[in-house]
C-alpha cells in the first residue's frame, strides 16, 4: 500500500519536475551569444556612426518614455526615466538610460545593451518586460544597435532612480515574461508585402523595427500579444481612454495620399488641418527629425500593407 | 517539449482569465448612452474646432503656395481663430464629458486648459494687429499658431 502510494507520488514529482524543467528550457532568458556583438557585422562594430545613432534615437522615440515627463527641446536628450506607463497589467516606472555609470547605462557593454534591445534580457540576465518594446527593436541591425548605443553615451547623465514597477500578481513574476516571449516574441516580418522595393523595405524596417508603431497601433489579445491579422489596424487605447486609429490603407487614413502622410509626420497636421493628439504629438515630433527620404519610406510602407 | 507547451499554456490561460475579467468590467463601465443634437455642448465645441481647423487650413494653403496671398482671407482666418478660441473653453460644462473626445484632464486642470486656449487666441490677436503681409509671413504665422494645436491636444483630447 505504502509502496504503491510512494510510486504514485514519485511519478507525480517526476512529471512536475520534467514540466518545470521543460517550461524553464523554453522560457528562460535567451541573450545572443557574447561573440554575436563582437563578430563581423556589416561593418566594424567598433566604429559607430553617431549621426545614424541620432537618427535611430528619434526613430525609436527613446525620449517619449525615458525623458522626464513634459520634457521639451534639449531636455528630451536627458534620459533620466521616471515617467509612469499605465497598462492593463499595472504601472511600469520607466528606468534611467542616461550614460550615468550608477543610475543609468553608462557601465553597460555593447553586448548588454544589444541583448536588452533585441532579446529583452537585462545585464543581470533577467527578462525585461515587453513594455520596453524589444519585440519591435529586435529587428534592428547590429550596426544600428552599435550606432544608437554610441549616440546614447554622448547624452547628458542623470542620477535619477525610478521606483520599481507596480504590477499585480502574476505579472510581477519576471519569469512569466518567458511564457510571453515563447508565445509572441518573433523577428519575422509582420506582414507579407506583395511588391516591396527598397523604399518600402526601408519603411518596413523603420515602422516594424525602431519606430515600433505597432506597439500602439496594433490591437493586443488578453496576454498582451499582437493580434496578428490586425497589424496596425488600431483599437482601444491600452494606456487609458480613447481609441487608436487604424493606419492600414483601409482604415482611418484611407483617403490620405502618401504625400498627406509625409506632411502629417513632418507638421502634425492632417489633410483637414486637424492635428495630432495624445502621445502621437511626441511621436510625430520625433519622426519629424528624420530625413525626408525616411519619412517617405514610412508612408510608402503604410500604403503597401494589407487593408483591414 | 509537450509538457513545456502544456505548462506554458496553463500559465497563459491563468493570466488570460484574470486580464479578460478586468477587460470585461472596463467595457461594462464604458457603456454610455446620450443623444447628440446640434445644441449640445459637444456639438458646439466640435463645430468650433472644425472652424479653427478650416481657418488654419486656409492659412496653410497660402503658406504652401496652393493659393495666392490674400490679405482679406488671412484676416478672416485669424479673426475666426481669435473669436472661437475665446469662447471655446466655456463649452465644457459639467456633465458634458460623455460622447466626446474631451479628456477628463479638461475638468481636472481647467485653469491650464483655459490658458492653452487663451494663448492661441492671444497669438491670433497679435497677428491681427500686424497682419502677415506676404506668403513668408503666413508661413511663420502657421508655424506659430500650429504649435498650439498639438500642445493642447496632447493632454486634453482623447486619442481618436
Amino acid at each position: 500500500m505504502t509502496a504503491m502510494w510512494s510510486r504514485i507520488l514519485g511519478t507525480g514529482v517526476v512529471i512536475v519536475a520534467v514540466a518545470a524543467l521543460g517550461a524553464w528550457m523554453v522560457t528562460k532568458p535567451d541573450p545572443h551569444p557574447e561573440n554575436y556583438w563582437a563578430g563581423p557585422g556589416k561593418r566594424d562594430l567598433g566604429q559607430p556612426d553617431l549621426a545614424n545613432g541620432e537618427k535611430l534615437f528619434w526613430a525609436g522615440g527613446c525620449a517619449s518614455c525615458h525623458a522626464a515627463d513634459g520634457a521639451n527641446g534639449d531636455a528630451l536628450k536627458t534620459l533620466s526615466g521616471g515617467r509612469a506607463l499605465p497598462s492593463p497589467f499595472g504601472t511600469f516606472h520607466i528606468p534611467n538610460i542616461s550614460p550615468d555609470e550608477k543610475a543609468g547605462i553608462g557601465a553597460w557593454t555593447l553586448a548588454q545593451f544589444g541583448n536588452a534591445m533585441t532579446r529583452g534580457v537585462s545585464p543581470a540576465g533577467e527578462h525585461l518586460y515587453p513594455s520596453f518594446p524589444y519585440g519591435s527593436y529586435d529587428r534592428l541591425t547590429k550596426a544600428d544597435v552599435n550606432d544608437l548605443f554610441a549616440y546614447l553615451k554622448t547624452l547628458p547623465k542623470s542620477q535619477n532612480v525610478a521606483p520599481p514597477h507596480e504590477l499585480g500578481f502574476p505579472f510581477n513574476i519576471r519569469m512569466a515574461v518567458g511564457g510571453w516571449k515563447f508565445l509572441y516574441f518573433t523577428d519575422q516580418p509582420r506582414v507579407a508585402l506583395a511588391s516591396a522595393d527598397d523604399k518600402v523595405k526601408r519603411g518596413q524596417y523603420l515602422v516594424e523595427g525602431p519606430g515600433h508603431c505597432g506597439e500602439c497601433h496594433t490591437p493586443r489579445d488578453q496576454l498582451g500579444g499582437f493580434v496578428k491579422d490586425r497589424w496596425l489596424a488600431g483599437g482601444p487605447n491600452p494606456e487609458g481612454k480613447g481609441t487608436i486609429p487604424d493606419i492600414t490603407p483601409g482604415g482611418d487614413i484611407k483617403s490620405w495620399s502618401e504625400a498627406d502622410i509625409v506632411n502629417y509626420l513632418q507638421t502634425g497636421f492632417t489633410p483637414e488641418y486637424d492635428s495630432a493628439g495624445g502621445s502621437m504629438v511626441e511621436v510625430q515630433q520625433n519622426i519629424a527629425h528624420l530625413p525626408q527620404t525616411d519619412i517617405e519610406a514610412i508612408a510608402a510602407y503604410l500604403k503597401s500593407i494589407p487593408a483591414r | 517539449m509537450t509538457f513545456a507547451k502544456l505548462s506554458t499554456a496553463a500559465i497563459a490561460l491563468c493570466l488570460g482569465a484574470a486580464v479578460g475579467a478586468a477587460a470585461l468590467s472596463t467595457v461594462a463601465m464604458a457603456q454610455g448612452t446620450q443623444g447628440t443634437t446640434q445644441d449640445t455642448p459637444q456639438a458646439k465645441r466640435e463645430q468650433m474646432m472644425k472652424q479653427v481647423g478650416g481657418a488654419v487650413g486656409a492659412l496653410g494653403a497660402i503658406a504652401k503656395g496652393q493659393k495666392p496671398y490674400d490679405a482679406a482671407a488671412v484676416k478672416a482666418a485669424l479673426t475666426t481663430i481669435s473669436t472661437d478660441m475665446k469662447a471655446f473653453p466655456d463649452q465644457f460644462p459639467a456633465g458634458s464629458e460623455a460622447n466626446s473626445a474631451a479628456a477628463p484632464a479638461i475638468w481636472e486642470n481647467n485653469a491650464d486648459f483655459r490658458a492653452h486656449a487663451a494663448k492661441l487666441a492671444g497669438e491670433a490677436d497679435t497677428l491681427l494687429a500686424a497682419l502677415p503681409a506676404d506668403q513668408a509671413g503666413v508661413q511663420t504665422a502657421v508655424q506659430t499658431l500650429g504649435a498650439n494645436c498639438g500642445a493642447c491636444h496632447q493632454t486634453y483630447r482623447l486619442k481618436k
